[in-house]
């Protein structure tokens, strides 16, 4: 039995995971019914299918649109697709440029057998399975031969808008010792219905995350990774409405961390829950094959709610996501489950209540590489203090252990970072982590003392809300309004006209092959 | 690079505050210090101390000061700098406009809607546009309101809809009819390249066409937003930094009641 610093009962932690277990499962019988339209383009860009129309459409757009139009998404592009390579010969891309210069109906073809379809798409389907696995490998290659920093990882962002201007802030970012880099999305992209294309220039607060970006990206860090001896992990958002179709596409330009929620989009986008659930199944089915550490957005919760009294909804949150991910094929140490340092700092004792839920979270969650969010919500534009604020947060994230540290910039609540905050915030991380850096296992905690007493009551009002959870259903819990106080209607928010019901001739080879323990159904036992 | 750092010479400047001619004060009046940080697109040795201190120069600092320096990258050299600043500012010359409203807390608020306007006020907010932040709409609007500051959903005689972020002018224009709103709230954090301009614009523009700009009191929040910006957009007030539910509040009852009633500002 593992050992408690926090003296909580492992039993209890065991009957929260059961009851989130079922929780999940719940979910993953309605997901396993349905297709939607972001799904069905991941799986047009997994059989070789890119670039745009004349018009500006990706040719994933163009053939999903037109299956939905049609009202056949129900069995989905590939069976299509399948019917249409049998009948004409082409590949897939070829197709689907027939699809949008109007010249094919590619519902017109005859309806070949499952196995026929299957063999006419399966050297498309080995063709990505093997570009994925060889991204693999090549990451696990790198982290074999020139290594990597040690955890916690400093995780910075670039946002300037240019993927250009990016290269040049990540390349500095990587010499002065960040170990990931994310690059933040433009502000709207998760509520766009498609991928742009292209290497791209212009972005509001963040640049579009297109498969060309996320290749200039990869390629400028695995250079400067060379050059410094670390490997620089890359680090995009798989969330919105595009959310598997990002998972696609960061598994075959070798994307190596996703922000990947199953309730943020829901939450904090009004996304429709229906089409996230059915979304996040099929890209963390991606993301898990690909050896893609997911991040979950739980931090979220405490920029809307209150981090003192909403600390058990970020447990029960992160409990829900890593079933979730599992059921997915995800394995723990793939999930960066998410939590935050957002308490009111004139709380007396605030620091000891953040060290109690950040080493709660580390001993429920062993194996995950969690991920840790800097104070944003009580940033107030003085740097100084802010500086310190993040010191603070550095403290704990080195003493309980955290696998991936979200840098905290002294301009949060000003500016996108400069380079010059990058450099200060990531002095500060290095500073505090080697300064402090075996504290987790020289320091115990007083028994019974404010420490212990937070970890047990946030665990315990943890299970009281998973079991209210459970009764209720996950969907119903959303309607109500449990996480972050946001209330979300079933049949709310955007993008529900983009989900189906699989039909009977529905064909999605990529799940059994990235996750072998699934068992897909096929049936339609539950009605939108 | 220690030049004067250890300064004992007397100074020799005069010491008295005078308001038509103000400064800097870092321990001495008129002493013009300042700090200032920045990066400068040069590899790091003398030639870029060199260039920092001219740089302060032409900004107009006397006995400039680099105090450290640091390589970022290649060719980016980033400078922590002190100078005593050699301009001044008349400041009884000063005139900022400001959102003219008593601030009240929420009893008073509630009392005096109930008293003068005799209904609930019913205001619509939301974060417009492609800006995604909640946390300004939300401490203005939500119950909890921010930094012990309720929000307008905890005034008695408020009904606060809040419409979250991502929201379409056209969608918030839309709610607000259905609503009857007697206010609309707009929340703008990002603010790169002046999205918030053309946005804030945009609904000023989309009201008068709807013929309901006059109907509504029109206020816009956020960090980078001033009173000054909002009302050169069209908007009745702004609410920036250091603002809070109360002063929305405030502002909304005492605008709605001046309308109302017809009393002069």
């Amino acid at each position: 039995m593992q050992k408690s610093k926090l003296g909580i009962d492992f039993n209890k932690v065991q009957h929260a995971r059961d009851v989130a277990g079922k929780i999940a499962a719940d979910v993953q019988r309605f997901a396993d019914n349905y297709t939607t339209v972001a799904v069905e383009r991941t799986l047009c860009r997994l059989v070789g299918i890119d670039d745009v129309d004349d018009a500006g459409v990706p040719f994933p757009n163009v053939l999903a649109d037109d299956l939905k139009n049609k009202n056949v998404l129900e069995h989905g592009t590939l069976f299509f697709l399948g019917n249409a390579i049998i009948g004409t010969g082409q590949t897939p891309q070829q197709i689907a440029e027939r699809v949008a210069s109007g010249s094919l109906d590619i519902t017109a073809f005859p309806f070949r057998p499952k196995e026929e379809i299957a063999r006419a798409l399966q050297p498309f389907v080995d063709a990505s399975i093997r570009q994925i696995s060889e991204r693999r490998k090549k990451r696990e290659h790198y982290l074999e031969t020139i290594g990597e920093g040690r955890r916690p990882y400093l995780y910075v962002i670039v946002a300037t808008g240019n993927i250009y201007e990016d290269v040049v802030q990540a390349e500095a970012a990587a010499r002065q010792g960040a170990d990931i880099i994310a690059v933040i999305r433009t502000t709207g992209q998760s509520l766009l219905d498609y991928v742009p294309y292209g290497a791209t220039t212009e972005g509001f607060g963040g640049t579009y995350a297109t498969q060309e970006n996320f290749r200039i990206m990869r390629s400028a860090l695995d250079k400067v990774g060379e050059e410094i001896g670390r490997y620089i992990r890359l680090c995009n958002y798989c969330s919105g409405l595009c959310m598997p179709e990002i998972a696609a596409m960061g598994a075959l330009e070798g994307l190596d961390v996703m922000l990947n929620d199953a309730l943020y989009g829901i939450l904090f986008r009004d996304i429709n829950m229906q089409r996230t659930m059915v979304d996040q199944f099929m890209s963390r089915v991606i993301n898990g094959f690909a050896g893609v550490i997911i991040n979950t957005g739980e931090d979220n919760y405490l920029t809307t709610a209150d981090a003192v009294e909403e600390a058990h909804t970020v447990l029960a949150s992160d409990l829900i996501n890593e079933q979730l991910a599992l059921l997915a094929g995800l394995p723990e140490e793939q999930m960066g489950l998410g939590h935050a340092f957002e308490m009111d700092p004139d709380l007396e004792n605030g620091f000891l209540l953040e060290l109690a839920q950040a080493q709660l979270i580390r001993e429920i969650f062993p194996k995950a590489p969690l991920k840790y969010m800097p104070p944003t919500k009580f940033m107030t534009g003085n740097i100084f203090k802010g500086h310190l604020q993040d010191a603070l947060f550095n403290t704990v994230g080195v003493w309980t252990s955290q696998g991936i540290q979200l840098l905290g910039m002294p301009t949060e609540a000003i500016h996108t970072p400069f380079m010059s905050d990058r450099y200060l915030s990531i002095e500060n991380a290095r500073y505090i982590f080697n300064n402090m850096r075996n504290i987790g296992d020289e320091v115990e905690f007083k028994e019974g003392g404010i420490i212990q007493g937070r970890a047990k009551e946030v665990l315990d009002k943890t299970i009281a809300l998973l079991e209210e959870l459970q009764e209720e259903g996950l969907f119903r819990a959303l309607e109500k309004g449990i996480f972050g106080n946001i209330k979300r209607a079933k049949t709310g928010g955007k993008g529900l006209a983009g989900v189906s019901v699989k039909g009977e001739h529905y064909y999605n080879p990529f799940i059994n092959l990235m996750n072998p323990e699934h068992k897909t159904r096929n049936t339609k036992h539950e009605k939108l | 690079m220690s030049e004067g750092l250890y300064n004992t010479r007397s100074n020799d400047f005069d010491q008295t505050l005078d308001l038509t001619g103000i400064k800097p004060y870092g321990d001495t009046m008129n002493d013009g210090k300042t700090q200032l940080s920045f990066t400068l697109p040069v590899p790091a040795g003398d030639e870029a101390i060199e260039a920092a201190r001219q740089l302060l120069r032409k900004m107009g600092f006397n006995n400039p000061q680099v105090v450290y320096y640091k390589e970022l990258k290649e060719g980016f050299t980033f400078f922590n700098c002190y100078g005593s600043y050699t301009g001044s500012i008349d400041y009884t010359q000063i005139r900022v406009p400001k959102v003219s409203s008593t601030k009240w807390d929420i009893p008073q608020t509630d009392e005096f809607i109930k008293e003068r306007i005799g209904r609930k006020i019913v205001v619509v907010g939301a974060s417009t546009g492609s800006d995604a932040h909640t946390v300004g709409i939300d401490a203005i609007m939500n119950m909890k309101g921010f930094a012990g500051r309720y929000g307008l959903e905890r005034y008695s005689m408020f009904e606060a809809v809040n419409m979250g972020s991502q929201v379409l002018n056209e969608d918030l224009i839309a709610k607000g009819i259905e609503m009857n709103a007697d206010a609309l709230l707009v929340s703008q954090t990002v603010t790169q390249k002046d999205v918030h301009i053309k946005n804030m614009i945009e609904l000023v523009e989309m009201l008068e066409a709807e013929g309901l700009r006059e109907k509504v009191i029109l206020c816009a929040g956020g960090p980078r937003i001033s009173h000054e910006l909002a009302k050169e957009l069209g908007y009745d007030a702004g609410f920036g930094m250091n603002t809070y539910a109360d002063d929305v509040a405030s502002f909304i009852a005492q605008e709605m009641e001046r309308r109302i009633n017809k009393t002069p500002t």
